[in-house]
């Protein structure tokens, strides 16, 4: 597989929403090149035939009954929020404009 | 009194030998708490295995624990036979674990500030178990780490060799059990954050099997692979708390429905009666966990075990995992992407850091995640992303996902095959200095080789003491099929039994009372030094 160009870890920093420096994108180049050598090795393993593994525990469907019960009350639920407006968490505005 | 490490009496017991004085009336949750806040007050200096105490919450605690046990012993022997044996004791929680009203960092800036609404799982039932709170203790950011060198409030030193690690990223809980500061601690494994610290600082830990122990309350990393657990400094006492925080909670769906064995409060007192259980069990050793690079003294260590075993009428056979060499290039997949999804809620308007970007919404994300999340963080975060990516995605997570299935199968084969467990070491080298392997990556996530293939699994495993090398601590892995907890912990006990009395068993951390110094260098002062 080709290696990430300077290009390609900006964008993935732009999908991740990690705003970086330039060293930390330069570090990151470097490193993640490294890494990614690691997992070249995978490829030697013929897994066309193997199903995936997402979870080991054979649990499925786990629901609760579907009943309303008591939950966060607003003010503890909101007690962490870096900006509060009445009962609602302050949100940065998505669709431009005021 | 002071004991070899300079600990008091009350604080070099084992928490087993305070809950039997507790029921004998002989001491009282009051004075073993005090005695434990007390060490830490005068050892953390030099280690910072704690990033907050709870003093006054503790004695609360603490006294209510002898209110019960005065009920009870007025009740009679029944009632006190009743009460759970972590009742009036001390435990410490990794940062990651909620407690109502109490600081939950995940050794990270972005949570720096952030107080839990509501207790997890493990704190209600640790609660309900009546044991003591003390505080939190540091780990890796995230517990994204080997070393603890990765918290952002600056890393925790091994109390066996100040200059060193503790291993990571649950370091904290480590370096405090070892160094007498709390007889228990929790602790969570997602590669091997407990089984390493644990081999590295010379007590025991165990990761359960996937699904043994709720996660709910506790800060989330890679969900299909996280486990919380417990650190003690022998198997009874880290069964006990393991039986305290146990069991079936529908607030984690991957909570099994699975009954909680009583037997892990049974465990013989008896070195003797302990070690007979061996006879006639059959482990298996596996080839592959002897990886290029071990240290010779660690290899020679869990050789030694197995010949113990051996010796006391146990089958030992070298058997084959051939997917381990795949183990750790699946898990940089599978856990970055897991951990860059379950990440992405630190989005500064929920909770936790905020900074305004100054621009569009978007900036405000890029300004507060990048000034939040350390590199390490960071690092896992990009990985995860590209592998899930688009265009990448079957190259890498699905690709990553099938190989986990052949690494299960090679487990699956033992079990079938009939053998008991399988024995290991937990890590292929001793604690290193602060440093050495924070420069490449790579080197650190080689760290966890022997570990993280368990994690994939979804199995138990568990690291116990089993002597040293360079005159530091060496762990045995102890690793079962899904839900064999008990049957590890009676190995452990044996192998316990049949050590009791090897030489190196009677080698303590050195003398922590030199802590008290003012002048002691700081582990961060210490790592700064190292870097330099």
């Amino acid at each position: 597989m080709a290696p990430l160009t300077r290009a390609d870890v900006e964008h993935v920093a732009h999908l991740a929403r990690l705003g970086l420096t330039a060293d930390e994108l330069a570090r990151l180049e470097g490193e993640l090149n490294h890494i990614l050598d690691q997992y070249a090795r995978l490829a030697e393993l013929d897994t066309d035939a193997i199903p995936p593994t997402a979870q080991v525990i054979e649990l499925e469907n786990i629901l609760r009954e579907d009943v309303a019960r008591p939950s966060l009350a607003p003010d503890l639920a909101l007690v962490n929020a870096p900006g509060r407006a009445g009962d609602a968490f302050v949100v940065p505005a998505i669709l431009g404009g005021d | 009194m002071a004991g070899p490490t300079g600990a008091s009496d009350l604080t070099i017991l084992a928490a087993h030998d305070m809950a039997d004085r507790l029921r004998a009336g002989e001491t009282t949750s009051r004075d073993i708490t005090a005695a434990h806040l007390a060490r830490v007050r005068t050892t953390d200096r030099g280690l910072h295995a704690w990033l907050a105490l709870d003093e006054d919450r503790a004695m609360v605690e603490a006294e209510a624990a002898d209110a019960r046990l005065a009920a009870a012993r007025a009740e009679g022997p029944a009632a006190l036979g009743a009460l759970h044996p972590l009742l009036g004791i001390p435990v410490g929680l990794k940062d990651l674990v909620s407690v109502e009203g109490g600081q939950c960092t995940a050794g990270s800036r972005i949570l720096e500030g952030y107080r839990a609404p509501f207790d997890s799982h493990v704190t209600e039932r640790l609660r309900a178990a009546g044991a003591v709170i003390l505080g939190k203790t540091n780990m890796d950011e995230f517990a994204m780490g080997s070393s603890t060198e990765h918290s952002a409030f600056g890393p925790t030193a091994n109390p066996w060799d100040l200059d060193r690690i503790p291993g990571g990223s649950s370091g904290g809980s480590a370096a405090a059990v070892a160094s007498f500061q709390t007889p228990l601690a929790i602790g969570t494994d997602t590669g091997g954050s407990i089984r390493q610290p644990a081999a590295m600082c010379g007590v025991v830990g165990i990761k359960p099997t996937y699904g043994r122990v709720s996660r709910y309350g506790i800060v989330a990393f890679a969900s299909s692979l996280d486990q919380v657990g417990p650190f003690g400094r022998d198997a009874r006492d880290a069964a006990a708390v393991l039986h305290a925080i146990s069991g079936r909670d529908e607030r984690d769906s991957t909570s099994a429905p699975v009954p909680v064995p009583d037997e892990l409060l049974a465990l013989p007192a008896s070195d003797d009666e302990a070690a007979s259980w061996l006879r006639g069990r059959r482990f298996g050793l596996p080839r592959e966990y002897f990886v290029d690079g071990m240290e010779p003294g660690v290899a020679a260590r869990i050789r030694e075990a197995a010949a113990a075993l051996e010796a006391a009428g146990a089958a030992v056979e070298e058997v084959s995992l051939p997917h381990t060499d795949y183990g750790l290039a699946s898990y940089y997949i599978v856990a970055p992407a897991e951990a860059s999804s379950n990440l992405a809620r630190y989005d500064g308007v929920r909770y936790g850091l905020s900074v305004r970007g100054g621009g569009e919404y978007i900036a405000d994300y890029l300004a507060t995640r990048g000034e939040g999340f350390g590199p390490e963080v960071k690092r896992r975060i990009m990985l995860g992303t590209y592998a899930l990516s688009a265009g990448y995605y079957d190259a890498f997570y699905l690709k990553a996902m099938k190989v986990r299935t052949l690494i299960r199968r090679d487990f699956d084969r033992l079990w079938a095959d009939g053998f008991d467990a399988i024995v290991a070491p937990v890590s292929p080298g001793i604690a290193w200095p602060f440093g050495a392997k924070l420069a490449d990556p790579v080197q650190m996530y080689l760290a966890d080789a022997c570990t993280l293939p368990v994690n994939m699994a979804g199995l138990p495993g568990m690291s116990v003491p089993c002597g040293l090398s360079d005159g530091l601590p060496v762990g045995l892995q102890l690793i079962g099929a899904p839900w064999s907890e008990v049957g590890l912990f009676r190995a452990a006990r044996a192998y316990e039994g049949i050590t009791a009395g090897a030489a190196w068993r009677s080698v303590r951390p050195r003398d922590l009372l030199a802590l008290r110094d003012p002048a002691i260098a700081t582990p961060a002062a210490r790592a700064a030094a190292a870097a330099a």
